[in-house]
């Protein structure tokens, strides 16, 4: 049984007591507690059931390795799925659930797989759902998806708020223990920019839990001398709370800070996304200590000794009241004694060791605790929890020399360095063969972008062990009484001749539930290499990604493989250290703020109008306005048929405008497009097409002449940012002596398109500029003064009206809008949207980028040959164009389409021909670009690309439906609407 | 994440205010050019173990298209330099050999 | 003519620095040779300022000279000058290869203020914002969030960011979040 002990608890404050619920029990802590601490000072050990078995599991360690004390966390618009015990920090009112167990964490209907284990062996996924195929949908995916996961998801939107922030200092020091504390130290020292972080509400690491003398001071007062020395240098910053989570190219690290984990309440955002920029790292992380595999070290009550000690020391809690350690090194000693002088019994120091001798080992001797070495556990004892351990030889089979009750069991395999931050970006280990771990390689450090080392490890993490090697290590001027601890005896399996039954109770991992007889399966079935394995036996693939297990389970499968450690090696580290929230990763990017919407200047007004809005790139356009009740579709057809009729108006200030300037921009611009632009006249508008080097159609759009030297290109909504791009860089990496300037004058206009038989007489009502036929043809532009606004008016049409398009600063944009709407009152003028501006195009056969191309159509697959100039030496996408397969005459063009029944094809339908392709599939023809119904015409209208199509016209051919049925076509011209042009030339 | 110096500006850019732009110094082939050519400049490209040349534009930043050449195993960054050369500086490749000796990349050694 | 609108009228929001929105105001874009004598002396002619280094700004009242690209300055001016100014340039510069662009209605201009704004704008680019490297004068395109976006450090409370017109509403929200209170980060105290 666990308890809180009367007195100590160095991070407690047993002033303030907190509150919690835990499985719906009412539970009391102390500020100060961690969740885990907390429950062992109630009495939970049980803390969660393991993934694969639904064994019962307790918590086995004290930081961020855990891998069992997994808790729902919070709840509603706060809950969080999977959150470590060992790292939440109590409050007052947390509520918390164990995961992972139906109907409840004492009685779990899942634990059956438990004894159906060994029908449940590794690789069990892979062996079991090949066949049949069908079993997959019906019976084993559903299965598997409901007992897949851990947690719950949540299901309200998160109540709250993340951010990045984006730091640039000269050195950054992950770890606040001693030797990140004097790394950072000597960096400020240097005099550059330093940020310290650490991933505990504490500074100090595990120096002040684990005693001895530095500088004739103890440890804690070290530190906090430390910590005051650091706080009031004005080149460092600190940061507890706050995780190095990974290390990439060119010093970038991400850190993890949490703000409000500890006190949900605060305000603020929860967690911080730090993007760091520095120039040197200093891993700092420490070590993480490994079990032993035993029989029945997965049982609750079975920890690791080092996190007994913590909760002894930092929280005055005892896991149990007699507690046998079990050992292959020093370290383990200081937990009897740590046991001892809180009053708890140790009946035991069980040390595979034959006759290990130290001050420590002799210390605990001196206290009267019984030490027996050359020994080993054969099993635990007790089913839920430990009640007792059989004692064995290490050297054995396991043949039982004696059973010691306890309840609880501290075991030690050894100190692992914490080498997942130096390896995030290519550091490589090296194999220490007497200490028994990996270790980084200073000679194959992380290199940046000088290809000099920016990663530096420091402490425990760069395998220094003792407190007086770890200051060494990271440069400190103190100096620690050194101590000479006997010699580690690497020990992978205990007892060492085990024989089957025992191995198959030996967990590695113990939240994916992989024990050595799983590895051992995996090396016999041919797995030599780690990554196999690891995805194989699913070792170290759960949320805690193997940091207890890793280093046990390679050792494991060297042996079973015969090979040494290192060649072994070890899998991948890979970032985030510990998981990090969706929330911070996110960071502002979250509801309005997900992505920028654009908005154009006459944007409220389309709001409070009725817009239906469709989002067109990052712009949000008025698909159509719809009048009260009025449908979707209705609200379209009415826009169309006025716009025909009477007047419609049109925001087109989306569209790109760039200006082109300079003595060689006509010749550039005759590079740009397919057609001449240099030959244009001032005064004058042409259509052009843009085309990559590829050949293909990526842009169209009029150009308007301005001056000698000035042209001004119109592009696609989408395609503004990218054809100014575009531009430059043909400006700036192949034409660069062409004397040209660009600029992208988008934003600086508002466009408004007055489209319609009566859009002069609107225009003439406002006033003050000649837009008669003669004083303005089609395709002209002119500026000028309208209804008091200074405007630029271009003479283009893009539905086949007689059309204007009215260019004003952004800044009147919504005036001048306001007054055309006035002045259209009477001429029955209405907005139109881009689905009414859709049909009006494809009734004349007007191409649209993006529904007749999709990156492999050529102006000529779209019948533009009059759009490409055959003067013109060169443009770019000519020699492209000229390419065999280009000028293929089997290729799809595009041709107009009516349904014989009228009816409207559907979009993307695909044109049948006879037969079927060397896939088994039906042969197609041609397929759908645009289709509409046309209110004006009363039918269905379509453009496709057909496989010849042009020699093809009056042809009927048939087009599938995705309901299987089949529609037929007759091919006919892409112009369904006066096709000789006379209602935009009046 | 790269940080990329920019020879325009002298910002030392992140990645993120940076956009990728292909393989540097492909030499344009226009109408002339036989199928053969006109097909390799379209689409056959280096892909280098090692020193590689390529063209980023600072776009989130002064807009200037430049040349970073650059190792693809330790990403380290040998030089950045103007896009308006033909091939990249002398000492930019002297530099090159002192680190990687016997690199080559197309005719550039 | 009507009164030039701003994208968002002139918005504000208080956190633990305030984020406003400015109102119109003139830029020009001019490109051409920045180190010819005739640039210099047409930026002198019009708005009595020398040209500004490399991601710089030189200022006098209303009237501003900012390093845009090693090709390119941006000119402010009071919005109703900007268009005389726009004209003048262009007949200075004349015979002189170059492009003038009155462009002051496509950006949204916001101002963010207080001693700590600049850890709200240190939330948004990854720029080196720190005190040592972002300097009272400094002017720099760079990137907010998703958006481009030039940041002029006025002086040391008082920063001013562009962006263009259509992502003003975006840019408002995004500076209102990064100064949230609450948010404050404490890494360059004052």
């Amino acid at each position: 049984m666990s308890t809180r002990l009367a007195k100590g608890g160095r991070l407690l404050n047993r002033n303030r007591a907190l509150d919690f619920i835990f499985n719906g029990r009412h539970m009391r802590g102390f500020e100060g507690d961690t969740l885990a601490s907390a429950l062992l000072g109630e009495g939970q050990v049980l803390m969660g059931r393991s993934f694969k078995y639904h064994r019962p599991r307790g918590v086995v360690a004290s930081g961020a390795e855990e891998p069992n004390a997994l808790m729902n966390v919070g709840e509603g618009a706060r809950f969080e799925p999977n959150q470590r015990a060992t790292t939440q920090e109590l409050y007052d009112g947390l509520r918390a659930d164990s995961q992972n167990h139906w109907p409840s964490l004492e009685f779990d209907v899942g634990v059956v797989n438990n004894y159906a284990a060994r029908f449940l062996p590794a690789g069990f996924y892979y062996k079991t759902f090949m066949q049949p195929r069908a079993a997959w949908k019906h019976l084993f995916e559903p299965v598997i998806r409901k007992s897949a996961g851990l947690g719950r998801v949540p299901k309200e939107r998160d109540a709250d708020r993340y951010e990045h922030f984006h730091a640039h200092v000269d050195t950054l020091v992950i770890g606040g223990g001693l030797a990140g504390l004097t790394a950072a130290r000597r960096a400020a020292d240097a005099g550059g920019t330093v940020l310290l972080i650490e991933q505990t509400a504490h500074w100090g690491g595990r120096a002040p839990v684990d005693g001895g003398r530095i500088g004739g001071a103890d440890p804690e007062g070290w530190v906090k001398n430390a910590v005051q020395e650091l706080d009031v240098k004005d080149n460092v910053r600190m940061r507890t709370r706050c995780m190095g989570a990974g290390i990439y190219d060119h010093g970038y690290v991400l850190a993890y800070e949490r703000l409000t984990d500890h006190a949900p309440d605060a305000d603020g955002p929860r967690h911080r996304l730090w993007k760091i920029r520095a120039r040197q790292v200093v891993v700092a992380t420490g070590a993480i200590e490994r079990p032993l595999s035993f029989a029945g070290n997965d049982l609750p009550g079975v920890m690791l000794a080092g996190a007994v000690r913590d909760y002894v020391v930092n929280w005055a809690v005892s896991p149990g009241d007699r507690t046998v350690i079990v050992t292959n090194n020093d370290d383990a000693y200081r937990t009897a004694l740590a046991l001892h002088s809180a009053g708890l019994q140790v009946p035991a120091v069980i040390d595979a060791r034959t006759a290990p001798q130290s001050a420590l080992i002799q210390q605990v001797r001196d206290a009267g605790i019984r030490v027996e070495t050359g020994r080993a556990i054969a099993s635990v004892k007790g089913r839920a929890r430990v009640t007792g351990v059989a004692i064995t030889g290490q050297a054995g089979e396991g043949a039982v020399l004696e059973e010691i009750g306890c309840d609880a069991v501290a075991m030690s395999g050894g100190w692992s360095p914490a080498v997942h931050l130096w390896s995030h970006c290519g550091g490589k280990l090296v194999w220490d063969e007497a200490q028994a771990f990996f270790r980084p390689d200073p000679d194959r450090a992380p290199t940046g972008a000088d290809g000099a080392a920016f990663v530096r490890v420091a402490g425990a993490a760069n395998g220094a062990m003792s407190t007086a090697e770890v200051l060494a290590d990271a440069g400190a001027d103190a100096a620690a009484e050194s101590e000479t601890p006997a010699p580690i005896l690497p020990v992978w399996i205990m007892p060492q001749g085990a024989g089957p039954e025992l191995r198959a109770k030996m967990w590695l991992d113990y939240q994916n539930d992989v024990k050595v007889s799983d590895v051992q399966l995996a090396a016999r079935e041919g797995y030599e290499s780690v990554e196999h394995t690891k995805r194989y036996t699913t070792l170290g693939m759960a949320t805690d990604q193997g940091k207890l297990s890793n280093i046990n389970g390679l050792a494991v499968l060297s042996n079973a493989l015969n090979a040494p450690i290192p060649e072994v090696g070890t899998t991948t580290f890979r970032p985030p250290y510990t998981p990090i929230s969706f929330g911070s990763i996110a960071g502002e990017a979250r509801g309005d703020l997900f992505q920028p919407l654009r908005r154009t200047a006459m944007h409220d007004w389309h709001s409070i109008n009725g817009a239906h809005w469709e989002p067109v790139g990052q712009w949000r356009r008025p698909y159509c306005y719809r009048r009260g009740d009025e449908s979707v579709e209705d609200a379209v057809m009415r826009e169309v048929k006025n716009t025909r009729e009477a007047v419609g108006l049109l925001d087109a200030s989306t569209l790109g405008k760039i200006l082109v300037k300079g003595p060689d921009a006509g010749r550039f611009l005759d590079m740009m497009y397919t057609n001449m632009m240099s030959s244009l006249k001032v005064g004058c508008c042409r259509y052009g097409l843009m085309c990559s080097e590829n050949g293909f159609l990526i842009d169209d759009g009029v150009v308007a002449r301005l001056s000698e030297d000035e042209w001004l290109c119109h592009t696609t909504t989408g395609g503004a940012d990218a054809i100014h791009a575009h531009m430059e860089e043909w400006l700036q990496t192949e034409w660069w002596d062409w004397q040209v300037f660009t600029a992208n004058l988008t934003e600086q206009y508002a466009q408004i398109g007055v489209v319609g038989p009566r859009a002069r007489e609107v225009l003439d009502l406002l006033g003050g500029m000649d837009l008669s036929k003669d004083a303005m043809p089609f395709m002209s532009w002119a500026n000028g003064t309208l209804g008091g606004f200074d405007v630029r008016v271009f003479r283009i049409s893009f539905s086949g009206e007689l059309s204007f398009e009215i260019a004003v600063k952004a800044a009147q944009g919504r005036a001048l809008w306001d007054a055309l709407a006035l002045a259209g009152r009477e001429f029955g003028a209405m907005p139109y949207g881009t689905e009414a501006l859709h049909v009006l195009r494809a009734e004349k056969g007007f191409i649209m980028i993006g529904d007749e191309t999709d990156g492999t159509v050529i102006p000529q697959d779209l019948g533009l040959n009059w759009a490409i100039s055959k003067k013109k030496d060169d443009y770019i996408g000519k020699r492209a164009q000229a390419r065999a397969h280009m000028t293929d005459p089997d290729r799809w063009k595009l041709v107009g389409l009516e349904t014989l029944d009228g009816s409207v094809l559907p979009d993307g339908a695909l044109a049948l021909a006879e037969g079927e392709n060397a896939n088994g599939q039906r042969r197609t023809q041609g397929r759908v670009t645009s289709t509409y119904y046309s209110p004006v015409l009363g039918r269905g209208i379509a453009m496709g690309l057909v496989h010849r199509g042009p020699d093809r016209m009056g042809e009927v051919i048939r087009f599938a439906r995705l309901d299987g049925t089949e529609v037929e076509a007759r091919i006919v011209s892409t112009v369904f609407y006066d096709p000789d042009g006379e209602k935009q030339n009046v | 994440m790269l940080i990329l110096h920019c020879p325009y500006c002298g910002v030392d850019a992140d990645e993120t205010e940076l956009a990728p732009g292909g393989e540097a110094h492909l030499v344009r082939r226009g109408p002339e050019a036989s199928e053969d050519a006109f097909h390799d400049y379209l689409f056959v490209r280096e892909n280098p173990r090692g020193v590689h040349f390529e063209r980023w534009r600072h776009a989130a930043g002064c807009g200037k298209w430049f040349h970073a050449a650059r190792c693809t195993v330790t990403m380290e960054v040998f030089g950045t330099y103007p896009a308006q050369v033909t091939e990249p500086p002398a000492d930019l490749l002297a530099a090159i050999s002192a680190k990687r000796p016997g690199w080559r990349w197309r005719d550039f050694t | 003519m009507s009164e030039p609108a701003s994208a968002l009228g002139g918005a504000v929001s208080e956190g633990f620095a305030r984020v406003e929105e400015m109102p119109p105001r003139g830029m020009i874009a001019l490109r051409g040779d920045l180190g010819s004598g005739a640039v210099k002396a047409a930026v002198k002619d019009a708005l009595s300022l020398d040209l500004p280094g490399t991601w710089r700004a030189t200022d006098a009242g209303e009237a501003a000279v900012c390093w845009m690209a090693p090709d390119e300055l941006l000119l402010m001016s009071s919005y109703a000058q900007a268009p005389e100014i726009a004209r003048k340039l262009g007949h200075f510069l004349a015979g002189e290869h170059h492009l003038v662009a009155d462009m002051s209605d496509a950006r949204s201009l916001f101002r963010v203020t207080g001693l700590d704004a600049r850890e709200a704008l240190a939330k948004l680019t990854p720029a080196d914002l720190s005190p040592g490297a972002f300097t009272p004068g400094t002017f720099r395109r760079t990137r907010l969030a998703q958006v481009p976006a030039a940041i002029w450090m006025r002086d040391d409370t008082v920063f001013e960011v562009l962006c263009f017109r259509s992502a003003a509403r975006y840019m408002f929200d995004l500076l209102t979040e990064a100064a949230a209170r609450g948010g404050e980060v404490g890494f360059w105290p004052d």
